[in-house]
């Protein structure tokens, strides 16, 4: 990446201005005459306006932003796709390639195995790897740990090895998830999990809230397995929603509102509001989501709930 | 019993005097919670108050919505100019533990100058502008009522045929703006403005930086979520020429944060850890030859996102303000090694006199 500025200095700036400006970036405590601040000054501004001029005119999205565009359309405008997409090969652990495949496992590992007492959480990504398949995809090889709510970082993680296929479709095909996490047929539903079922399965049960957490990140203990619920449930739609230019996590239930129980299972109605990280959008999905200790969470319905002032109908 | 009575009193009386003598107590506020902008404007009038030898506040410009854009000038004056460090807090609306760490920022240098000989030296040869909110329009739009919370751009009003309101001010700087990493749609979380610097914060912040730009040895911007150091430039495509020492220094600034609470911060580029971006305040403030620029990314990865709860303001500010340190100090050592080499000397001498004194070769 050095090689790259100073070949651009080099090739674009005479030499005086390249001197002016290496001279600078290594002796920032030299005081600068008068002249020699113009210098720098000019020389900054040239090497600037030509670096933009050199560089081809990217494409930049006119698209309807994520909010109102609604559920997986191509996101905003991409730089050309950077080097680590493309290469075949180990990736960096901590660059955002793997960690947005990771990401994608932990959604499946939460839609799989989540519950009011037990959301999973990607503490370290290991190791990570990535081809392009003869179908037109990216396969992600990853090695990572995963943390478990309401524990946290105090309790035990989990070492998983996870397969997450991403086809390059032109209309968007959710991703493909092979997981394997050590101990996991040991994790059965939890005492709390059960406490809390019985509990809110009782025929006159209807719970309803508002935001949470609320405004200060404050959340009563009551309701936190509410919150972990919708998180869970909200995990098929971010799995769903996923590609390799997006990063879910979801910021906050904008309302929960319990419906009467069915065939033993709890029903609830979601709205969630979620955060893509790359484009910066929340977008908002109605659900309904069941669960019981032995079916574990399903979402039945799922609504995509455009927020803007001149809303677009849904793809679909 | 009136002995016991007594001596109640006095203790009383003795504790009175102790919270009165400690000057830099600001005890009825609260660092530990979220606070409005007028509540963080009083703050900022209480500190240049309580602590008129050392802050001073500078207006540099105005809101969208008219409203100032204050910083603290905080340090020992002096009649020549000094090297300084950049710091601003909040130019997303809706990263509130943004504006919690700027605040916990300066209570810490003004409770320790006094005391610790390294912030004192500090204090002796640097001025530390901080602004606790930039995008002050922005952050009392985002404490209006539960819908407005994850608001993050300004309030300036859409251009043109547009209806949505506000630019996200972290893309409106000249520093290849409109390349990468946003939307020209106005109603984009990212949107860059109709043109560089159109929003009066950026170019509040452009101007100031400008002006100051033979004195700033450090610009810092603090955001939230996702435990990140990054480091210039957005573009995948450009490269710092100091990006070697910007990721040493990076790095050591992560092992200083994990050193608090073990929470883990990534050290990167933007377009290798986070993802391309351009038009942000951070390549700018390099771009015209700031030598260390970062930006940070407070708590957490995702789980609470940008509603990090109360009780977690404080240990992130207190490992953010170790990473800060890290690299302050850092700066600080490079730029005045007078001081260190002194010390040294002083030492060495003190070493050979006393082996020479013990010593029976004569």
């Amino acid at each position: 990446m050095q090689s790259v500025i100073r070949t651009h200095l080099e090739s674009v700036s005479s030499h005086s201005c390249y001197a002016t400006e290496l001279s600078f970036i290594n002796s920032s405590t030299r005081r600068r005459s008068p002249p020699e601040w113009i210098m720098k000054t000019f020389c900054s501004v040239w090497l600037l306006l030509s670096l933009v001029e050199l560089r081809p005119a990217l494409p930049v999205s006119q698209e309807t932003p994520l909010a109102c565009r609604g559920p997986a359309d191509p996101a905003l405008q991409q730089p050309e796709t950077p080097e680590e997409m493309d290469t075949t090969g180990d990736l960096e652990p901590t660059h955002y390639p793997a960690r947005r495949a990771a990401t994608v496992a932990l959604h499946y590992l939460n839609t799989r195995h989540g519950s009011p007492y037990r959301v999973f959480g990607l503490q370290q990504v290991h190791k990570a790897s990535a081809e392009d398949v003869a179908a037109g995809g990216r396969k992600y090889s990853l090695d990572f740990s995963v943390t478990t709510s309401p524990s946290g970082s105090a309790g035990p993680a989990l070492r998983c090895s996870a397969e997450v296929l991403f086809p390059r479709t032109e209309q968007h095909t959710p991703p493909d998830v092979q997981l394997n996490c050590e101990a996991l047929q040991q994790l059965n539903s939890t005492a709390e999990d059960e406490a809390f079922y019985q509990k809110y399965i009782t025929p006159d049960s209807a719970v309803s809230a508002q935001y949470l957490p609320d405004s200060y990140g404050n959340m009563s203990e009551d309701m936190q397995p509410f919150w972990r619920l919708a998180r869970v449930a909200a995990s098929f739609i971010m799995l769903r929603e996923s590609s390799e230019n997006t990063e879910f996590n979801m910021a906050q239930v904008a309302s929960i509102t319990q419906q009467e129980s069915s065939e033993k299972q709890l029903m609830l109605d979601y709205v969630v509001l979620l955060h893509d990280l790359p484009s910066q959008e929340i977008i908002q999905w109605k659900l309904l989501a069941s669960w019981s200790p032995d079916s574990g969470v399903r979402v039945l319905q799922m609504e995509w709930q455009p927020r803007c002032p001149h809303a677009t109908k849904p793809p679909n | 019993m009136k002995g016991s009575v007594m001596s109640l009193l006095v203790a009383l009386a003795l504790v009175a005097q102790d919270r009165l003598a400690g000057g830099q107590e600001h005890r009825s506020y609260d660092y530990t919670k979220y606070h409005t902008m007028d509540e963080i404007s009083a703050w900022m009038n209480q500190m240049e108050r309580e602590n008129p030898d050392v802050v001073s506040s500078m207006i540099y410009g105005q809101t969208h919505e008219n409203r100032n854009l204050t910083l603290l000038k905080i340090g020992f004056t002096r009649s020549t100019p000094k090297k300084a460090v950049w710091m601003d807090c909040g130019i997303h609306a809706r990263e509130w533990i943004s504006p919690a760490f700027c605040q916990h920022f300066v209570k810490e240098i003004l409770g320790s100058y006094q005391t610790d000989p390294k912030v004192s030296m500090l204090f002796k040869n640097l001025d530390f502008y901080v602004t606790p909110v930039l995008n002050m329009d922005g952050y009392i739009y985002s404490w209006k009522d539960n819908t407005t919370r994850l608001w993050r751009k300004s309030r300036s009003p859409g251009t043109g045929n547009c209806t949505c309101i506000g630019t996200d001010l972290n893309r409106n700087f000249y520093a290849n703006w409109g390349t990468v990493g946003i939307s020209r749609n106005c109603c984009s979380a990212v949107y860059n403005g109709p043109t560089p610097l159109s929003e009066p914060e950026a170019k509040a912040v452009n101007d100031f930086l400008g002006a100051h730009q033979n004195q700033l040895l450090c610009y810092l911007t603090i955001h939230s979520y996702g435990q990140q150091i990054l480091i210039p430039y957005g573009h995948p495509n450009i490269s710092a020429p100091n990006y070697n020492d910007l990721m040493e220094v990076g790095l050591a600034a992560a092992n200083a944060i994990k050193a608090v609470h073990g929470k883990s911060y990534k050290v990167g580029t933007p377009p290798d850890v986070l993802y391309a971006l351009s038009g942000s305040s951070s390549d700018f403030a390099r771009l015209i030859g700031i030598p260390y620029t970062f930006t940070v990314e407070l708590r957490d990865e995702g789980h609470y996102s940008f509603l990090l709860p109360e009780d977690q303001i404080q240990p992130t500010c207190e490992e953010a303000y170790q990473g800060a340190m890290s690299i302050i100090n850092y700066i600080h050592d490079k730029n005045f090694r007078g001081s260190a080499s002194t010390v040294t000397a002083t030492l060495w001498t003190t070493l050979v006199a006393s082996w020479i004194s013990s010593a029976n070769v004569f």
